[in-house]
């Protein structure tokens, strides 16, 4: 990919006005599919059967478009589409409409997407979006919306599995028909140089909405959600908006950041030197750090989006709105609000979880019964450090139920801290729960004085001259024998309690 | 009548993937000029207060509960494909980028 120019980021920020705008796809983590009965790829806890399920499996006769099959909504996608609306602060549609979206790409055998046009779902809302400091900006929101999702092609022949010079595409179709809300911003000015930190800020703020919600995992890994940002830039006093472009494929918070930084910079450097820019997608490419061209952008009108015959309008009742609102959860804001004052963290200890997305996991963590201390210490401690060295997302590696259990573990005495690590390494390399990690590795704590007993003999027998160092008032000579006892017993042993044993030695 | 330009046609044409001589591209210039003349006067009645007819019927909120149903086999959901390998859809290949 030939590198194209770049502006330095704080020149054009002197220039030009950067105006950034969102689209955030979510799918729904609902058992069965948005139109089909056919079971959803994405639902909760689905990694170890469906997610993985062969290709062409989870498929109904809606989901090929074959003649006679007719699309029926799935009520619990409505009502997930409409809790997320609400937490969105959008108003609910009276009367909410589905549309076709056309488009000939095998992505969809039937070719076209039942999305929804002008009848969304949710619209006008807005959302409180923290940035690292604790500055609060408020993102404006235009809609939310449901359609379904795409099936994944594979391109086979070219030499990389890209598009180009493919022979022949594969298609699975076990994605299309998974429900998805598609959360879209009006346009967000004022962000100026923070633009890169409010998208990823953003983003995380939906993820973690979503999350609490209970409506989708939000793994970004696993494209359960999915960024397009779209960034102009407008020349400083204009109030004309610059030609956007939308970037896609960006699939981690880190990379929302870096991709709106990205285009700043390459859209700052072709308008200073007098060019335009093309209204465009452009593809992120996350180990080079750049974008590049993908189709140029249809318009709108060639969608020929109609409404959906094969559906009728949903007309969400009062009741239901009520019952859905009366339901949602206290909000991520809300919740930071909450933790930081009962968990007496320090405003740096709060802000290292928040910088590592890591509030939602360790709020989940203390509800199931882990002191705060303890679970911040975890969850920032090594699980941060291997998640850090993998290059993945601290809270993708284990779930805050199994950590808090890993604690009541060390706090009961059946684990030591080094211990305690060596059960989170075969949790996190999916080997069970830490309980079952304990059995399978034989790692508890040997509590049973007899076992200790006679490794102390043994450690005592080939330092013979140890008991008299102690009573000789040269306590730390036990030390030797502790480090042969804990090297004997392979770490299962319990320090402190060798140094009593041998200590009652010396004293016998 | 209203204009419909070569161009327009051929753009449609290009959206619907169908191949047009240039004998039916003047043809259906014609043609879908006096359709959207037609359109037109549809739009002159159907002002903001008369609500859309995509839907006659008085129904609405016909949903389903969110449990599995009938499921396609693997074999099933490939049986009318024109060419299938690894268990998915083989088709050709593709110029241009997803949606």
């Amino acid at each position: 990919m030939a590198a194209e120019k770049l502006l330095d980021f704080d020149v054009a920020l002197e220039k030009f006005e950067p105006v950034l705008g969102f689209e955030v796809h979510i799918e729904l983590g609902t058992v069965t599919k948005m139109f089909s009965p056919a079971p959803n790829p994405a639902a909760f806890g689905a990694e170890s059967g469906a997610q993985s399920a062969a290709p062409n499996t989870l498929i109904a006769t809606v989901d090929l478009g074959l003649p006679g099959s007719l699309p029926v909504v799935n009520e619990q996608a409505v009502r997930y589409s409409i809790s997320l609306g609400l937490a969105l602060g959008c108003s609910i549609a009276a009367t909410s409409r589905f549309a076709r979206k056309n488009y000939f790409y095998p992505d969809l055998a039937k070719n076209y997407q039942i999305s929804q046009s002008d009848e969304p779902i949710a619209f006008e809302g807005e959302v409180e979006v923290e940035l690292d400091d604790g500055t609060v900006f408020t993102v404006p929101i235009e809609r939310a919306h449901m359609e379904e999702d795409a099936g994944k092609l594979t391109h086979m022949g070219g030499s990389t599995g890209r598009i180009q010079g493919a022979e022949y595409s594969l298609v699975d179709y076990n994605r299309a028909g998974v429900p998805l809300v598609e959360i879209v911003t009006k346009p967000i000015y004022g962000a100026e140089k923070r633009a890169p930190e409010l998208a990823r800020a953003y983003v995380a703020t939906i993820r973690d909405i979503v999350r609490s919600l209970g409506v989708s995992e939000a793994r970004m890994e696993r494209g359960n959600l999915r960024c397009d940002a779209n960034v102009s830039l407008r020349p400083r006093g204009q109030e004309k908006l610059g030609t956007r472009t939308e970037t896609k494929n960006v699939n981690s918070l880190r990379s929302v950041e870096r991709a709106v930084r990205y285009e700043i910079q390459r859209q700052a450097a072709i308008l200073d030197a007098g060019g335009s820019i093309l209204q465009e997608t452009r593809h992120w490419h996350e180990d080079t750090g750049v974008t590049s061209p993908g189709r140029v952008k249809s318009d709108a009108d060639d969608y020929r989006y109609f409404p959906e015959p094969d559906l009728v309008p949903i007309v969400p009742s009062r009741e239901l709105v009520a019952e859905l609102r009366a339901a949602l959860p206290e909000s991520p804001a809300a919740f930071r609000r909450r933790l930081k004052a009962e968990y007496g963290f320090t405003d740096s200890e709060f802000q290292d979880l928040v910088n590592a997305n890591l509030l939602v996991e360790l709020g989940q963590t203390v509800s199931a019964g882990a002191a705060p201390a303890q679970a911040r210490k975890w969850w920032l401690g090594e699980i941060l450090r291997i998640a850090n060295s993998r290059g993945v997302e601290a809270g993708t590696l284990i779930s805050p139920f199994d950590v808090s259990e890993l604690i009541a573990l060390v706090e009961s005495g059946e684990l030591t801290d080094r211990l305690a690590r060596q059960v989170l390494e075969g949790v996190i390399a999916g080997e069970g729960t830490p309980d079952e990690v304990v059995k399978a590795r034989g790692l508890a704590v040997v509590s049973d004085d007899t076992a200790l007993i006679a490794a102390i003999d043994e450690a005592l027998a080939a330092q013979p001259d140890v008991l008299d160092k102690i009573r000789d008032g040269k306590v730390q000579a036990a030390g030797a024998v502790i480090g042969a006892v804990m090297k004997a017993m392979k770490g299962t042993a319990d320090a402190a309690r060798v140094r009593e044993l041998i200590l009652e030695r010396a004293q016998a | 009548m209203s204009d419909f330009s070569r161009e327009q046609v051929q753009h449609l044409a290009a959206l619907s993937r169908i191949a047009l001589t240039p004998d039916e591209v003047d043809h259906l210039a014609t043609e879908l000029a006096s359709i959207v003349d037609n359109v037109r006067k549809v739009s002159e009645v159907a002002t903001a207060d008369v609500p859309a007819t995509s839907h006659p019927i008085p129904l609405q909120n016909v949903l389903r509960p969110d449990v599995v149903g009938d499921v396609l086999t693997n074999e099933q959901a490939l049986s009318g494909a024109p060419d299938a390998a690894d268990g998915r859809f083989r088709v050709s290949a593709i110029l241009g980028e997803e949606q």
